[in-house]
């Protein structure tokens, strides 16, 4: 019934690991397994142990219950169920199987060739698919019937050539992705032929999807395969297991048992070898995203100054590793310079106490990213906030916003913003604060404007939400924004989709969204970071320049002391989910204590000395 | 916009022609064994001759596929060799039966599932672990013995619902109501199944972007963010999917009007497979192409209408 609706999206990933051997540690694979392995087993030896002739009619004993003489009772012609039914596992399998093998055989070798040499045979590859997909594979199977007669073989030819391009789709899109790899680069250059690359490199990254697809495929095909008998439009003299619930149906009102057994062999059958395929895609993809993480941690750490990747961060659910890659001085302690002479004595805005930050893992236990954080925001200030990747920053950001990832509270301390509490606080609590008290700006601009609407109306939606401005009103006051942000042509940009603007002129605004409400603080999470850099000192200006002028406090988060040093008053030095050094930015600068801020320090000084060491540090992780 | 619009529609243009191509020669290139399986075993050798030239088949066969085409694109699809009644007015007289089934289930099937992919993806815990088995059970079984049960217990055991036939909406509406509404459960479930898993996937997927953060963060609610943002971002996909459901819908409903003993055009070629009525299996191929052609261009159209990057490339 589902023809040809085949899901492509199975993961396509260089796994060796045995996945039989893992499989068989889900209870549900296992089962499943058996079961599969159980009708397997009767498919060769069924019509063998038949207890009596499958097609033998008894005229005298029609539609009779169980009995010693026929264990589940005969049919509408008198025939022995259990014997039909142990018959037709064979025929019924061999069928479903002839539609796999000749989809697999197809698709896998037009997949090599049409993703190993392109060209033309790519674009007959995808008209044949496009032409599969305009007809229900069971029209074609009866338009084949009407012209080569009633045969379940051919008909399953037929069907296999119509599954074809399921495996066709796999199989291309390994290929494409692994012939841009270097190690096959790397064995044509060190001469081996294309048939023994393809062996050996290409072959190995798809066969696990080709064996989950084929489960699903199979099960697809004894559908339509049970289906087509079904409809009686299969040889009558060939039990099976449509064929037999044909029978059942005739005998609806007076025998409805008789559909329960051919009913159970298919369902149990087909669900069978969809949980097979579930259980061994879930394994699949588990493998694949442990090995895309343990890559970027490896490329980061010796990209960027020791950079630590935690999983946590990305909202991920897998435990988070390496957290203590970096020289963590225990026992060293918080150090906290004294205000000087010109700092604002101004009143506090923000006030976060030993804040935690967690996150609930899948498997119930709880991993902590911020460990304790202090901090105040004064009114008109800008209090930078400053650690590598992984620090907690972002996090202590988000915990403030009440905005963290999937799975992700603030489960301890406190955060007071204006007298309201805002530690784990509902949604409710957040309205009226969120968004009209306090702005946040992202980090990569083009990310974070909705693709689907313009940003007329990303402007304008939640200036009428949380101001109550009329359409109107909420129109002009965008556009003057836009205007005021440094957008040449408000009016292009406000009818715009993000797609159709730079990603300095994005930044630019998301500040103006940000700002739009007049809001007392903003948060803004390392604003400049992704940006060209001569756009970077552009968005620095306009920041400093928003903030002098509505007298705002602000957050900022980076990880760039340039920065700091650019706009910030007063600096919290994060490592490792801890604040490490906290206080106005000259002492910061002057008189950094501990190692890591002096660590941060030298590395604005452009590629300084000091970075090899800890670089090499991390990069051995 | 317009150019998006003719491009996809000659596009389809030429798909249902190359399918008209290939479905005539398959179809007619049996030539004089075609007469043959009318006319039966014990034929003469003469009679069948007589037939084959009667119905042309003698004739090369591209002649006779430029002839079809000829009368195909007046609206003219022959007649039947068994009953003699035009083809064009047997295919259309069960047009509407077939679509108010498939279209309902559609319809049923995309409401359903979005209702239900988004409370999984929302909600997780129970709910998500629930839909998940349901989708699939409902994508492994196969959907005639979701109907076959569903006979078993509502129309047999507590007979709420007549088993077989059909009512004309224009005879009576709640008669044609209570005739289609197994059917379109027994053919909706599994596309339920499908699409739901597929909503519920993009749905997640598109609430862990970043712009659902930032437009929360500039105090929009979650609720809004998701009817607004998060769906019209996950629509896409979802819409995909439910294109190769339709298709699956459609021969869905060759069985399951079977089994309901529905006038549709599955029952019809059904009926014109099993005699070998050559001009109507043509007929219901190019009818079947033409559904799945037309409704694949309003997909694509709901596709521009949500997503801006496809409208304006």
């Amino acid at each position: 019934m589902t023809a040809i609706d085949v899901p492509p999206a199975v993961p396509i990933a260089p796994v060796r690991v045995s996945l039989f051997r893992r499989l068989v540690k889900k209870p549900l694979g296992v089962v499943s397994a058996l079961f599969l392995v159980l009708v397997a087993a009767i498919a060769i030896v069924g019509p063998l142990i038949a207890p009596q002739d499958p097609n033998y009619a008894d005229i005298r004993s029609v539609l009779a219950g169980p009995s010693g003489a026929h264990l589940l009772g005969t049919d509408g012609s008198g025939r022995d169920v259990l014997s039909r039914l142990l018959a037709a596992t064979q025929t019924s399998v061999a069928a479903a199987l002839i539609a796999v093998v000749v989809a697999v055989v197809l698709g896998v070798v037009s997949g090599l060739i049409a993703g190993y040499y392109q060209g033309w045979f790519n674009t007959v590859a995808t008209w044949v698919t496009e032409l599969n997909m305009a007809l229900p594979g069971i029209v074609v199977l009866l338009a084949a019937r009407a012209v080569l007669g009633p045969s379940v073989w051919i008909s399953m030819f037929i069907f296999g050539i119509l599954l074809a391009p399921a495996f066709f789709r796999l199989v291309y899109a390994a290929v494409t992705a692994v012939r841009g790899e270097l190690y096959v680069d790397a064995a044509r250059v060190s001469g081996l032929g294309d048939g023994r690359i393809i062996g050996r490199h290409v072959l190995a990254v798809v066969r696990a999807p080709i064996i989950i697809q084929g489960a699903i495929i199979s099960g697809i095909a004894l559908a339509i395969q049970s289906g087509l008998e079904f409809l009686g439009l299969g040889d009558v003299n060939v039990p099976t297991w449509g064929s037999m619930l044909t029978d059942g149906f005739k005998n609806i009102y007076k025998t409805p048992v008789l559909m329960i057994w051919p009913s159970l062999a298919i369902a149990l059958t087909c669900i069978a070898l969809t949980l097979l395929a579930n259980v061994m895609r879930d394994e699949l993809e588990r493998t694949v995203s442990v090995r895309r993480k343990r890559r970027r941690a490896v490329t980061t750490a010796t990209g960027s100054i020791a950079a630590v990747t935690t999983s946590v961060a990305t909202g991920g659910g897998e435990p988070i590793e390496d957290l203590d890659e970096l020289p963590v001085i225990e026992g060293a302690g918080v150090t906290i310079h004294r205000e000087d002479a010109r700092s604002k004595a101004t009143e506090k805005v923000l006030e976060i106490r030993d804040l935690r930050v967690g996150y609930d893992q899948p498997d119930g236990s709880h991993i902590e990213v911020v460990h304790g954080v202090s901090l105040d925001v004064r009114t008109g200030e800008v209090h930078g906030l400053i650690g590598e990747s992984g620090s907690g920053k972002t996090q202590t950001a988000f915990g403030v916003l009440g905005l963290l990832p999937r799975g992700g509270r603030v489960t301890d301390g406190s955060i007071r913003y204006a007298g309201i509490e805002l530690a784990d606080a509902s949604d409710r609590v957040y309205a009226g604060v969120r968004g009209k008290r306090i702005g946040y700006i992202p980090q990569e601009p083009m990310s974070n404007l909705d693709p689907s609407f313009t940003i007329g109306s990303q402007l304008v939606e939640p200036l009428r939400t949380t101001l109550g401005l009329s359409k109107k009103d909420a129109t002009e006051r965008s556009l003057d924004l836009l205007a005021r942000v440094g957008i040449p042509q408000p009016k292009r940009t406000f009818d715009a989709y993000p797609f159709e603007v730079s990603g300095g002129m994005a930044q630019r605004v998301l500040i103006a969204g940000a700002v739009s409400t007049d809001p007392e603080l903003i948060i803004a999470d390392e604003p400049t970071t992704a940006l060209d850099v001569t756009v970077q000192a552009e968005v620095l200006d306009l920041l400093r320049d928003l903030q002098a002028e509505h007298h705002m406090a602000m957050l900022l988060v980076t990880h760039n002391f340039g920065v700091v040093a650019d706009l910030c008053d007063r600096v919290t030095v994060m490592q490792n989910g801890r604040f490490v050094e906290q206080g106005p930015v000259r002492a910061i600068f002057n008189d950094a204590r501990h190692p890591y801020t002096r660590a941060l320090l030298d590395a604005i000084l452009d590629e300084g000395p000091a970075r090899p060491a800890l670089a090499t540090k991390g990069a051995n992780a | 916009m317009l150019s998006f619009i003719l491009r996809r529609l000659a596009s389809g243009v030429v798909l249902v022609a190359v399918i008209s191509f290939l479905a005539f020669v398959l179809l007619y290139a049996g030539g004089g064994d075609i007469a043959r399986r009318i006319l039966g075993e014990n034929a003469t050798a003469e009679t069948v001759a007589k037939k084959t030239e009667e119905l042309g088949l003698n004739r090369p066969l591209l002649a006779q596929y430029g002839d079809w085409v000829t009368s195909a694109v007046t609206g003219d699809l022959g007649r039947s060799w068994f009953t003699g009644e035009l083809v064009s007015v047997s295919v259309s007289g069960r047009l509407a039966v077939t679509l108010s089934i498939v279209l309902g289930a559609t319809i049923v099937s995309a409401i359903l599932a979005v209702v239900l992919g988004v409370l999984a993806a929302r909600r997780g815990g129970i709910i998500d672990g629930a839909v998940q088995f349901l989708s699939l059970v409902g994508f492994a079984v196969p959907g005639f013995l979701i109907a076959l049960f569903l006979v078993l217990i509502f129309a047999i055991n507590l007979g709420w619902f007549k088993a077989t036939g059909y009512v004309p909406i224009t005879t009576s509406a709640t008669g044609w109501i209570a005739s289609v509404t197994l059917p379109v459960v027994a053919l909706s479930l599994g596309a339920i199944a499908t699409v739901a898993a597929q909503v519920r996937g993009s749905v997640i997927d598109a609430m862990s972007r970043d712009y659902v953060r930032t437009l929360r963060s500039r105090g929009l609610g979650m609720r809004s963010v998701i009817y607004k943002h998060v769906l019209r971002n996950a629509g896409g996909p979802a819409l995909a999917v439910l294109a190769v459901q339709f298709v699956g819908l459609l021969g869905g409903a060759v069985v399951v009007e079977q089994i309901f003993a529905i006038p549709g055009m599955g029952q019809l070629s059904v009926r014109s497979t099993t005699l070998g009525d050559v001009p109507v299996v043509m007929g219901l191929v190019i009818a079947f192409a033409i559904i799945v052609v037309i409704v694949n261009l309003l997909i694509d159209l709901a596709q521009a209408a949500l997503n801006p990057k496809v409208r304006l490339s």
